[in-house]
């Protein structure tokens, strides 16, 4: 499941569309490594509540994030029906624990919409905007916000 | 042209590594070994040198070096003696030779007067001048084919040369203490032409064949300088346990050409049905020409090296550290699946584990390499420094075999360099002051490495006058980098000098004084994932102590589980394992106990609770205490819920993706694809006092 999106077009953008938290979002299709099934991650001690710990990805051992958590949202089900987003974030691998990818949507440049004003200050920071299709409001995620900025990889 | 510029490469390559024995020789001798080797390995040394830059029309460099060997033929014929102000001039040439190679690999050269300058120097240490006849500046390509390994030195001495005779057969002993043929016969034949014949006329036939017993021999002919004694040595480890005899066969052959090809027949014939079997590192080349003059095996040359980049290398690690998970997986699978029980299964598992591990030493063997290179560059910034800063000094290492992964080596050079200058600069006194202190005149600078705990464990320890902590607080107050009104223990004192921008030489020399040096040195060795401790005593002398994390891709864990987590101890750290009784644990103020080991008595600590997994314990849990060694400090016990497995395990970074966690070495993937962490036990103790230390980029908020 390897992306190779039509990059070469700039006007239009192809995102991986998921839920979680009973809201729709999407991120970039390049940012997007791989979709996983969901396996029972690694405890890491002294990690923050939104990090579910460590997994294995083919010898690479990758943190798992709860986006739901990341985002402030509700807890999500602990099922194994959840699905694990594999993300390149600023030369790091990152798996995104969501409830499901619905769809890979294409979408014009113009049909992303900034962020609408009402939402906190947290959500707005990792949104870059919203796109509307067929009634459902699909949340863009900014993926380089995902992990808190200006800290240097572990002195 | 392609060609040619990868033999300059390869020159360079042997000449840093002829480089580093001419300048271990040297040292030798400075330490009194003035033995016949010792001067011969540095004679060939700078004429292996000499001879490669010939062949490279590199006309400075095979001036200086014929001069310099000049010097060194002399005093391997005798006619000079070791003394100080002559090893000090030939260890000056020896530096000036590695500048000068140095500077033709970038294709410049240096300054022809100062070259002049220094073998003038050597050769006024010589007494008188020496000889240049221009004749042995000239150098046939000839030399390239070896590409230079080869050692013409050995030529002229073909006198010493005679047949050897040897028949060796071990007997079943030998092999059940462990004994390998194999290696003897590497040694016996390592210098020399070699034909070695295997004897297995005594082997059985098939039924009444037993593993158990030695059926094999072999006869060597050797063309050999050594003596008998000398040959007997390589066997004297298996002495009484095999058939040796030794017979000279021809007396010394006095054409050189006609000496070397071996006998077309040998005097003994081997048993029909075994043919010749050449030496495994010696290949004896039958078929030689002539014109080669020697076999390349002959030389005493260094072995055949490739250089390889090492990501490739990396990628093998990576390849190999799946493999072994693979194959643990596999095991489990057949191990669970009902057809089990096959025993050519069982076999081919068996031959598949010890081919894994087979490989996995191998490459880690291309990865790890001792850190003797990278000491053996610090004898030259002791002299130099010392000799700048007007001070006598001598260095002292330890623990050079001591295996470290080449990339950290690569990257403890510069942070080395800065800890030895300022031991020399900051931690010694002037000559003068140490004999008024009733100290030898000559400072000690001691380099030591060690793998200690599952870490690697490097000091730079001084025998200076130690941290003046009145004049650091001073400088830092003066500096504002602390508060005029702050308490501080010695300790954080003695981490000022950590801090960026602190000195305290008063005089800003060349050498270091600049402000820049030990904050560098921390944050260079926290790149490698490192700490940097210091330790003084006034008077005595200051402790550099660097300790690494283990990044040698694989180590021997002990697979445990606490609180629901399976965790990894490496084995190198643990002492023992027991399941104390009640009445060895003792509490110690509110939260903290202790346990008593035998009247030993050690902090015990709750893996669980450390790690933060859990607030208490039930029944049944942290019921075994495993006992691990702590760095320098002795000993903690860590409870732990149930012991797994012990099996090598396949390290991987938690920095490219998460960050670092304290208490926590690194991580690894176990048989079932699950990850599993790896404790790091001092770290563990340390932060268990602390147990929110946020480090890592994810987890700081």
């Amino acid at each position: 499941m390897r992306a190779t999106g039509s990059a070469t077009d700039p006007n239009v953008r192809e995102l991986v569309a998921f839920r979680t938290a009973r809201q729709d979002f999407c991120v970039d299709i390049l940012s997007v490594r791989e979709i996983r099934g969901w396996s029972r991650p690694a405890l890491l001690p002294h990690a923050p509540h939104y990090v579910q710990g460590v997994i294995n990805l083919r010898g690479a051992v990758v943190p798992i994030l709860d986006l739901a958590r990341r985002l402030g949202l509700e807890p999500i089900e602990d099922t194994d029906r959840n699905v694990i987003i594999v993300a390149a974030i600023q030369n790091r691998i990152v798996g995104l624990l969501v409830e499901a990818v619905t769809d890979i949507l294409t979408v014009p440049s113009s049909g992303v919409q900034p962020t609408p004003d009402l939402a906190s200050e947290t959500t707005r920071n990792m949104l870059r905007g919203v796109v509307v299709q067929d009634s459902r409001l699909i949340r863009l995620l900014d993926v380089g916000q995902l992990l808190p900025q200006d800290v240097e990889p572990a002195a | 042209m392609a060609g040619l510029i990868d033999l300059r490469d390869i020159f360079f390559v042997e000449a840093d590594e002829l480089l580093s024995a001419l300048e271990e020789g040297l040292r030798a001798i400075q330490t009194g070994a003035h033995d016949t080797d010792t001067v011969n390995a540095v004679f060939r040394a700078v004429h292996s040198i000499k001879g490669g830059a010939g062949a490279f029309d590199l006309k400075a460099l095979v001036g200086f070096a014929h001069r310099f060997e000049t010097v060194l033929d002399a005093l391997r014929a005798g006619k000079l003696q070791p003394e100080p102000a002559l090893l000090g001039g030939l260890l000056h040439a020896s530096d000036h030779l590695a500048d000068m190679i140095s500077a033709a690999r970038q294709g410049n050269a240096t300054d022809p007067e100062h070259d002049e300058r220094v073998i003038a120097a050597l050769e006024q240490h010589a007494g008188g001048g020496g000889s240049k006849e221009e004749e042995a500046f000239v150098f046939e390509p000839l030399a390239l084919d070896g590409p230079f390994g080869i050692d013409a030195v050995r030529l002229p001495l073909p006198s010493g040369t005679r047949d050897v005779t040897l028949t060796f057969r071990p007997h079943a002993g030998a092999f059940a203490s462990g004994h390998d043929p194999c290696l003897l016969l590497r040694d016996l034949c390592a210098d020399d032409p070699a034909e070695v014949c295997l004897d297995q006329s005594a082997l059985p036939d098939a039924n009444s064949f037993d593993p158990g017993q030695s059926y094999l021999g072999w006869k060597v002919i050797l063309q050999t300088e050594r003596t008998d004694p000398q040959l007997l040595a390589i066997f004297e480890f298996i002495d009484g346990i095999c058939d040796l005899t030794i017979a000279s066969a021809a007396p010394p052959i006095p054409d050189v050409a006609a000496s070397l090809p071996p006998p077309s027949s040998p005097p003994l014939a081997p048993v029909p049905s075994a043919p010749p079997i050449p030496a495994n590192t010696a290949p004896a080349q039958t078929s030689a020409p002539p014109a080669a003059a020697v076999s390349p095996a002959a030389g005493t040359g260094p072995r055949p090296t490739i250089r390889v980049d090492i990501d490739r290398v990396d990628r093998l690690v990576d390849i190999l550290g799946e493999l072994v998970i693979h194959q643990a997986m596999l095991t489990e699978a057949i191990e669970q699946s009902p057809g089990f029980g096959s025993v050519e299964v069982d076999r081919s598992l068996d031959q598949l584990r010890q081919l894994s591990r087979q490989i996995q030493e191998s490459v880690m063997a291309i990865r790890a390499q001792p850190v003797k290179p990278l000491f053996d560059r610090m004898h030259r910034i002791v002299r130099e420094a010392s000799m700048a800063a007007g001070k006598a000094a001598r260095l002292v290492t330890e623990g050079e075999a001591t295996e470290v992964d080449k990339t950290i080596i690569e990257r403890l050079a510069d942070p080395l360099t800065h800890m030895i200058r300022n031991a020399v600069d900051h931690g010694l006194e002037k000559p003068s002051r140490r004999t008024d202190l009733g100290k030898p005149s000559e400072g000690v600078i001691k380099l030591a490495a060690a793998h200690r705990s599952g870490r690697i464990v490097i000091t730079v320890q001084d025998d200076g006058a130690g941290i003046d902590r009145e004049k650091v607080r001073q400088i830092a107050i003066d500096k504002g980098l602390v508060a005029a009104s702050a308490e501080l223990t010695p300790q954080e004192i003695d981490a000022l000098l950590f801090l960026p921008g602190f000195s305290t030489a008063t005089e800003v020399s060349a050498l270091s004084g600049r402000g820049v040096g030990m904050d560098v040195v921390r944050s260079e060795i926290a790149g490698l994932g490192g700490r940097v401790g210091i330790t003084s005593v006034r008077g005595l002398g200051t402790t550099l102590t660097i300790s690494l994390p283990l990044t040698l891709a694989v180590l021997d864990g002990m697979v445990f589980v606490a609180a629901g987590q399976t965790l990894v101890l490496p084995v190198s750290a643990i002492i023992e394992t027991l399941r104390p009784e009640p009445g060895m644990r003792h509490s110690l103020g509110q939260a903290d106990s202790v346990l008593d080991v035998r009247g030993r008595c050690m902090p015990l600590i709750d893996v669980g609770m450390a790690l933060g997994f859990r607030r208490s314990l039930q029944p049944g849990e942290g019921e075994i205490v495993v006992v691990v060694e702590r760095g320098d400090d002795g000993a903690i016990a860590l409870m732990v819920d149930g012991i797994r497995d012990q099996r090598q395990v396949v390290i991987k970074g938690l920095e490219a993706n998460y960050g670092q966690i304290p208490g926590i070495a690194a991580a690894t993937v176990l048989g079932d694809g699950s990850v599993a962490l790896i404790l790091d036990p001092t770290d563990l103790a340390a932060s268990g006092q602390s147990p929110s230390r946020p480090v890592s980029p994810l987890a700081a908020e």
